[in-house]
């Protein structure tokens, strides 16, 4: 069958089994909008900014564990979608991303709206492509979506010049790919799991850290079988959250920079670490030279550059978190060796001693609404079975602390890259995967407006999400930076001359409600979640001077944190 | 430590700049580079020289690994290897100098592959070092001009980076 770049395009996206794809049309790109038009298969949601596009790709593959799928124009197209590309990058997400190119004869005339895609997202993507043959373009397209979405997952570019878009070519979507260059290792290494097991049970003060990893390779299940059956302490890294039950007695909370005190101490004091999809970032570690001084470490992740980067590591294991952890559990099971009683006994109490100190307490009595409070009460209100995407700053803090996420993918944040803006679109993404699930965008006045356009395109596919702002006046991160370490000369983090959040929700067609007494804070949250059909948006003016607690200071180690 | 890798990377159009981008991006230091198509004409073979302590050149590995264009590395230095890098020099050659170049060319195993009445243009093939100590053997003032290849190398016996 001959078809077009473009209808090719259409075709190999409909064979994939691609639901959505999120994106701005341009001049570039207007062959494939034609080819578009012309089916009514696939769903093209229109978004209000190429960035919005992107996070929106990405809430969906979060969400589901499907490839986000994005199509831009060339030029500003491309460049704005970059930061939602480098988003996803730095959390692994899998999403294709088809960006036009002026014609091939134009390439590198600097011709209009022409810019160096490939070079300019080399840096934050797995792969790009830019497709010059539209003989290939099937077949580029197919391993677009295989090296997005196997090994450490991420986002792939595929750039398509216009002429290539209206070229005529046999269409053939291969079943299968071959790449000779990109082998990914699924299996763990046998001996290294049966030293890491011996490892574990001879441990007396053992501590599994889990993170992304274990939320993309869809190993929650195994993960929390094999802490059970060891009685093993469980922290999750930010990226991690859900991929154990948070509401397990196992669970010591998220860890790092405003983990926990228990998740915090138990890994400074623990004599074997059990790192699982987890890349010991630094806001995890803090301090590297003081980083889990008495620990012997294993390892286990699917891209063998994260094992030894940061931290050296004594029984390092390549392979699937999920494959892995089943393999750890059979080989538990298979022996009769158990973890020392009393030791893991000994640990509990010293663990309980360290909860007991209640690190996540706020002022409960305050006459201003506590973010804390709000975020607790969204907990209660929602049964906790909401889909939470976060935009990043002192609110993200808060949601992840205060959220108890009991199952993975439901937290949807950008952890990596940290960008501001991300939390709305991403909660378009989520809803249009999950339509009647309730999807809450936690967010600040700092970070909504950083994509506030998207309330319009939120409009167009009638997506009720529930935005709950805490609105306290400043860019709140910044705000505690400065108040801590810079003597609270507070440069630029005031945010002056705010929108009035419930007219502007209003004027896009949504609810807007202003709460700013505590005693209205349930009321609103159980109202805003009956109105199904509609986006409610919450601004809760919020305690100005509140700050996110545990925290380790700059150069600290993780038993060096500030508490309230 | 130096260390000299050898890669076979796809022959595409971009893939030396994934690589140079890498190392710009991660802060690795690249002393030379090197790129050519291999016999098989969809492979391209690049020679890298870099330096960095072990923990580095670990990463360096795993992170070229990583790259989908790499087909498959290996760290030349971990065994025994040879190592090959072409320099062409000019240098100002008159009067009594003519001589004494020549000389010290011969000296090196060089060639002198071009002449004017007032210069010479001399090749020389070596591991690094030996071209360093050519260019510390001339009078700094006489040279012109000097192109050096970079690095290539290769294992020594049966030991070899093919697919």
């Amino acid at each position: 069958m001959e078809l077009t770049g473009a209808e090719i395009l259409v075709h190999s996206l409909q064979d994939e089994g691609v639901e959505y794809i999120f994106g701005y049309p341009g001049g570039a790109v207007l062959h494939i909008y034609d080819a578009l038009y012309r089916q009514d298969k696939l769903q093209h949601i229109l978004t209000r900014h190429e960035q919005g596009a992107t996070h929106a790709a990405d809430g969906y593959a979060r969400s589901t564990g499907k490839p986000g799928v994005v199509l831009v124009t060339s030029g500003p197209g491309a460049t704005n979608a970059v930061t939602g590309i480098a988003t996803a990058y730095m959390d692994s997400i899998p999403m294709v991303i088809f960006t036009g190119q002026v014609s091939t004869h134009l390439i590198g005339n600097d011709a209009f709206q022409e810019a160096d895609n490939i070079g300019i997202t080399r840096p934050c993507v797995k792969h790009n492509f830019l497709v010059k043959d539209v003989n290939k373009l099937a077949e580029t397209i197919k391993k677009a979506f295989y090296v997005a979405t196997t090994g450490r997952p991420g986002p792939v570019v595929v750039d398509i010049p216009k002429d290539i878009t209206a070229q005529k070519a046999d269409y053939h979507y291969p079943d299968t790919v071959n790449m000779r260059s990109y082998n990914p290792v699924h299996v763990g290494h046998a001996g290294q799991i049966k030293r890491a097991v011996k490892l574990m049970l001879g441990a007396k003060r053992p501590m599994i850290y889990t993170g992304g990893g274990v939320i993309l390779g869809n190993a929650a299940e195994p993960l929390t079988e094999l802490a059970r059956l060891l009685d093993f302490p469980v922290t999750n890294t930010l990226m991690g959250l859900g991929g154990y039950p948070a509401t397990d007695r196992q669970f010591v909370g998220m860890l790092g920079m405003h983990g926990t005190y228990e998740a915090n101490m138990a890994m400074h004091h623990c004599d074997v670490l059990i790192a699982i999809g987890a890349r010991f970032d630094d806001r995890v570690t803090g301090n590297i030279e003081k980083f889990c001084p008495h620990a012997k470490i294993v390892h286990v992740d699917i891209d063998p550059s994260s094992i030894s980067k940061n931290v050296k590591v004594d029984v390092p294991i390549v392979g699937s978190v999920d494959n892995v952890l089943r393999a750890m559990v059979e080989v538990v099971k298979g022996g009769n060796k158990r973890p020392d009683v009393e030791s893991i006994r000994a640990w509990w109490e010293q663990i309980d001693e360290w909860r007991a100190k209640d690190c996540l307490k706020f002022d409960r009595d305050s006459e201003l609404v506590k973010p804390q409070y709000v975020l607790e009460t969204l907990y209660k209100v929602t049964g906790g079975d909401a889909y939470v995407a976060s935009d990043v700053g002192q609110h993200q803090m808060w949601a992840a602390q205060f959220y108890k996420f009991d199952k993975p993918r439901r937290w949807i944040n950008s952890g990596g890259l940290g960008t501001m803006g991300f939390g709305m679109p991403a909660a378009m993404g989520v809803q249009l995967a999950h339509p009647g699930e309730t999807v809450v965008c936690v967010t600040g006045e700092g970070s909504i407006q950083m994509c506030i356009q998207e309330l319009s395109t939120c409009k167009q596919y009638a997506l009720p999400l529930k935005i709950v702002n805490l609105n306290n006046r400043y860019l709140g991160m910044v705000r505690q930076w400065q108040e801590f370490f810079y003597q609270g000369r507070y440069a630029m983090s005031y945010m002056e001359s705010l929108p009035d959040f419930v007219k502007l929700a209003e004027s896009y067609g949504h609810v807007g409600m202003l709460i700013d007494k505590p005693g209205d804070v349930e009321a609103a949250l159980i109202e805003a979640m009956k109105l199904k059909d509609r986006l409610v948006f919450m601004d809760f003016i919020t305690d100005q001077t509140e700050n996110v607690y545990p925290m380790i200071p700059a150069g600290g180690g993780l038993n060096e944190m500030i508490l309230i | 430590m130096r260390h000299i890798i050898s890669i076979l990377m796809e022959n595409e159009a971009g893939a030396l700049s994934r690589v140079a981008g890498l190392f710009s991006a991660r802060g690795y230091n690249i002393e030379s580079l090197t790129v050519a198509p291999t016999e098989d004409p969809t492979l391209s073979r690049m020679t890298l020289v870099t330096y960095g302590t072990d923990e580095i050149i670990e990463q360096i590995t795993k992170q070229l690994n990583k790259l989908i264009d790499v087909v498959k590395l290996m760290d030349m230095t971990e065994g025994p290897h040879i190592e090959r890098e072409m320099m062409l020099v000019k240098v100002r050659a008159e009067g009594e100098r003519r001589e004494e170049l020549k000389r010290v060319t011969d000296i090196f195993r060089g060639r002198i592959i071009d002449v004017t009445a007032r210069s010479y243009t001399i090749e020389l093939t070596g591991a690094g070092d030996k071209l360093d100590a050519f260019l510390q053997a001339l009078e700094q003032a006489v040279i012109i001009e000097v192109v050096r290849s970079g690095v290539s190398g290769i294992a020594r016996g049966e030991r070899s980076l093919k697919i």
